[in-house]
């Protein structure tokens, strides 16, 4: 019988480590920041693992793991405790590496992002609304290994990186398209930059990526049975363009593979991003013993409620947060307001113009200000990092246009654009979706300072009276 | 006897330095130390092949101490490779003698320590012990030895055997030599974390201070049918000195001692099979083909024992039980004071005589540990004599405690002269 017209869907899990920017390492007081340095000159016998030394736990990256954990909305473990994980390798000195096993820091978490899948068959208003949620399983702390350095027939071995801190971040094989977790991937790295514990910059290795992915038939929209037995773990992946291509490659190569009729087994497989493919290195690891034990040297970490509520105070409004805030304070639309909370210092510049502005302007909320500030920063038409508040405001004082926003006006302008496209009227009531941003373009070049959300609005509605 | 000499006959010593030769100061205080403590610049080799071009680049805490102190470091004692063993037999350097008896063995694992203080050849020798291998050599070379509570003295810079029991401590001649000793090498250290400060407990249960009243537990179960003819006497009439002095003798229950065996030897050849691993001669030292028979022995158990499948069944319950044994000490102590017995079921046997008993060590060290398992501090002095060779009697505190022990011990020792013989062969000159 034919597989070819079997159709497969992608079950996705990521696995994040993140490099924290403390000032020391992990468990030793050897700088953290070993970016660029030269080999081996950021050592002492803690990160190097000899004889007789031991490790002692650095207390900022345990608060910031917790920070983390809870901006992730964990389930805290009050008590916590560092294991052994032992494996031989060149690049751990110890013979085992220092991690969380039996009682991460924290579990049980989750992160919402929006839900492509919907918002295919949706207007853009409603897929503001439509988030899907990520499961995450577990964030805990561990140490970095020290970095190989492949060349000839040598293998060269620089322990800078040994013993810097790491955070893993787990999800649960909660993802079922590339979309969600190059979503994911950005909101994560969004809220730890906002919480300031690392840069988390793929391309300088501080946020390192292993997606697990393995695929499982679908009959229409149904997916069938449990999870399926295997999944691949890819490594080597160092870019957001390289995460897609890689998840892409594997996609296609298992469908391939389901569809011939072979059974796929759980493995690991390295990218190459030059070729654009996937390559087995070894067998997953799931086999591996890694002996856990708890670490001995390390007495277990007890927090109080008290100490715990501290961190939580420490933790800045998150994106998520900010972006709703801006909405309903500011009145932007989702659109905006998600471009301005990109970057915190970008939201804290917009506060601070817009707050200037109601101090200078008798009617505060003009409702229209607010916009106006957005637009300019969104569209990039002042360097907003070279000038103060105070100059910026001046500019929009001196060249704002008071436009009132006759309803009638806009209602008078939707129908006869409408009416002078047709065309486009009859796609998008043919389901072409996508027709609706140029018919919202050519009014907002009339009216281009009216939310596109309301300009929809408007256009539905008549839409659908003819 | 020149130093160099008489350690040609005992082998107390791996490396002996250039400070060992002069003659003894006014005041200089000369202290050797176990060669499985780092010494920044001084060979160290932890009596094993694989680290016999070691050379560390830093010191241990205790070792900074003792420098500190103005203290000066005559060289690196012999002992059992890497710690395992209780005889010194194991060293890939050679037996450590017995000062009295060169066909015997010193004890170990700080066999070169003890023998090094018992033939003179230093004011006092630091030494280590997991379970045993301080009071054990003590005993067995006739000197005084002090294992502290867990976490009184920084191991970092000490060659980790069994990370959980390890613990520095000093050997000497005296109650005295090894009280001041310890006040050098005891301490916090950030360096290290598990150490504490630890606070003694003030209120006795046999009244405040001294030895009035002092309530002493003799449990009978350290006291063994099997062990050598006369030594529990030797040890009971040692006991009855500090009764003459006004404590009061009380046999107390306690948990079989053989319980601990099981229990120590899996959580330590655990810890053991954990902390060998980075010997894998890529930064340092040879690699693992060197490890001799017994280390790979106890390797390949702790191995065993942490695998999944086993790691419930061994490595776990080992230490549920290690629980059990724990407060089995701590109930003894809501009754007594401290705890008093034999430090070693016999005197020291002759050299070869144990080869081909694997598990040798653990039984010779019985007595010690469900101490070391405790973590509690421990004494072992001089008390006698059986076919002229030492005794040791051993004091057992409670946690944090070490100003008790020493204190009971100093005024055996004032009422005794067993640490005023010394071994024919010794330094002179």
């Amino acid at each position: 019988m034919k597989m070819d017209n079997k159709k497969f869907s992608p079950i996705i899990g990521l696995e994040v480590h993140v490099e924290l920017a403390t000032k020391s390492k992990m468990f030793c007081g050897c700088p953290a920041q070993h970016f660029g340095k030269m080999p081996n000159t950021q050592t002492c016998p803690v990160c190097l693992g000899l004889p007789g030394a031991l490790p002692v736990p650095n207390k900022k990256a345990i608060e910031w793991t917790i920070m983390l954990a809870l901006a992730l909305d964990c389930h805290i473990n009050l008590e916590s405790h560092f294991d052994r994980k032992s494996y031989f390798y060149p690049d751990l000195p110890k013979g085992y590496q220092i991690t969380q096993y039996e009682r991460p820091f924290g579990y049980e978490g989750e992160v919402r992002i929006r839900n492509y899948e919907l918002s295919k068959t949706k207007t853009i208003l409603d897929t503001a609304r439509m988030t899907k949620t990520i499961r995450i399983r577990r964030v805990h702390l561990e140490e970095d290994t020290g970095k190989l350095q492949h060349q000839d027939r040598e293998t060269l071995i620089d322990f800078n990186r040994s013993g810097v801190p790491l955070v893993e971040i787990v999800t649960e094989p909660d993802f079922r398209s590339i979309e969600e977790v190059d979503q994911y991937l950005k909101k994560l790295q969004r809220i730890i930059r906002y919480i300031g514990i690392s840069n988390a910059d793929m391309e300088k290795g501080s946020m390192r990526l292993e997606p697990s992915i393995s695929m499982r038939e679908m009959r229409g929209m149904r997916e069938m049975g449990d999870l399926p037995n295997y999944r691949v773990e890819l490594k080597n992946i160092n870019s957001f363009k390289f995460v897609r291509k890689a998840l892409e490659y594997e996609i296609k190569r298992q469908t391939e593979a389901l569809r011939n009729g072979e059974t796929l087994k759980q493995e690991t497989r390295g990218y190459d991003s030059i070729k654009n493919l996937t390559f087995p290195q070894r067998g997953k690891e799931e086999a591996h013993d890694y002996r856990y034990f708890p670490e001995p040297d390390i007495p277990p970490i007890r927090m109080s409620n008290e100490q715990l509520a501290i961190i939580q105070s420490m933790i800045p409004e998150l994106p998520d947060q900010k972006c709703e805030r801006f909405q309903k304070d500011y009145g932007l639309s989702y659109y905006q307001a998600n471009i301005l909370t990109e970057e915190e210092e970008t939201a804290d510049t917009y506060e601070e113009i817009v707050k200037e502005i109601w101090k200078m302007v008798e009617n505060k909320k003009s409702g229209l200000d607010e916009i106006i500030v957005a637009n300019l920063m969104i569209n990039k038409k002042f360097d907003w990092r070279k000038e103060t508040a105070q100059e910026v405001v001046q500019r929009i004082l001196t060249s704002r246009r008071t436009i009132a926003v006759d309803e009638k006006e806009l209602e008078k302008i939707v129908q006869k654009v409408l009416a002078e496209n047709s065309k486009a009227v009859a796609d998008y009531k043919g389901g072409k979706i996508g027709v609706l941003g140029f018919l919202i373009g050519n009014i907002r070049k009339i009216f281009p300072n009216i939310r596109p959300e309301k300009i929809e609005e408007v256009i539905v509605k008549y839409v659908q009276k003819m | 006897m020149g130093i160099e000499e008489l350690n040609k006959k005992l082998n107390a010593f791996i490396t002996l330095g250039e400070m060992a030769r002069l003659r003894w100061g006014f005041g200089e205080v000369k202290v050797a130390v176990k060669d499985n403590f780092c010494t920044k610049g001084m060979l160290t080799t932890a009596a094993s092949k694989i680290l016999s071009n070691f050379i560390p680049p830093y010191d241990a805490t205790v070792v900074e101490k003792v420098k500190k102190a103005g203290q000066i470091i005559i060289g690196k004692t012999n002992m059992d490779a890497f710690a395992h063993g209780s005889s010194t037999e194991t060293s890939d350097y050679g037996v450590v003698k017995n000062p009295w008896d060169l066909t015997r063995v010193a004890g170990g694992s700080s066999g070169g320590s003890a023998a090094a203080v018992a033939a003179g050849m230093c004011d006092w020798a630091l030494g280590s012990e997991t379970a045993g291998s301080i009071r054990g050599p003590a005993a067995w070379c006739g000197v005084v030895g002090l294992k502290p509570t867990y976490g009184r003295v920084s191991r970092y810079g000490l060659i980790a055997m069994c990370s959980s029991t390890d613990c520095p401590g000093p050997i000497a001649d005296s109650v005295e030599k090894v009280r001041r000793a310890y006040e050098i090498i005891k301490g916090v250290d950030p360096k290290d974390a598990t150490t504490q400060e630890g606070k003694e407990r003030q209120e006795g249960i046999g009244g405040r201070g001294g030895i009035k009243g002092l309530k002493i537990g003799l449990p009978k179960e350290y006291f063994m049918d099997s062990a050598q003819k006369r030594v529990n006497e030797t040890v009971l009439e040692a006991a009855r000195v500090l009764e003459k002095l006004g404590a009061t003798l009380i046999e107390v229950k306690t948990m079989e001692p053989k319980y601990a065996i099981a229990v120590y030897t899996v959580i330590q050849r655990s810890e053991v099979s954990s902390n060998l691993a980075r010997m894998d001669g890529v930064r340092f030292g040879l690699n693992r083909e060197a490890f001799n028979e017994e280390n790979m022995r106890r390797i390949m158990l702790g191995t065993h024992t942490l695998q999944s499948g086993y790691y419930d069944a061994y490595y776990k319950k080992a230490q549920h039980a290690r629980t059990l044994i724990i407060k089995d000490f701590e109930k003894l102590f809501s009754r007594v004071d401290l705890l008093l017995s034999p430090t070693m079921p016999s005197v020291a046997p002759k050299i070869g005589v144990t080869s081909g008993q694997a598990m040798y060590g653990e039984m010779a060290d019985v007595l010690s540990e469900a101490s070391s398992l405790a973590g509690l501090p421990a004494i072992s002095v001089p008390c006698g004599f059986v076919e002229n060779l030492p005794v040791g009697m051993q004091l057992i505190g409670p946690k944090w405690n070490e100003e008790l022990i020493l204190k009971i011990a100093q005024e055996f020792e004032e009422k005794t002269d067993w640490h005023e013989r010394k071994p024919n062969i010794a330094i002179s000159g």
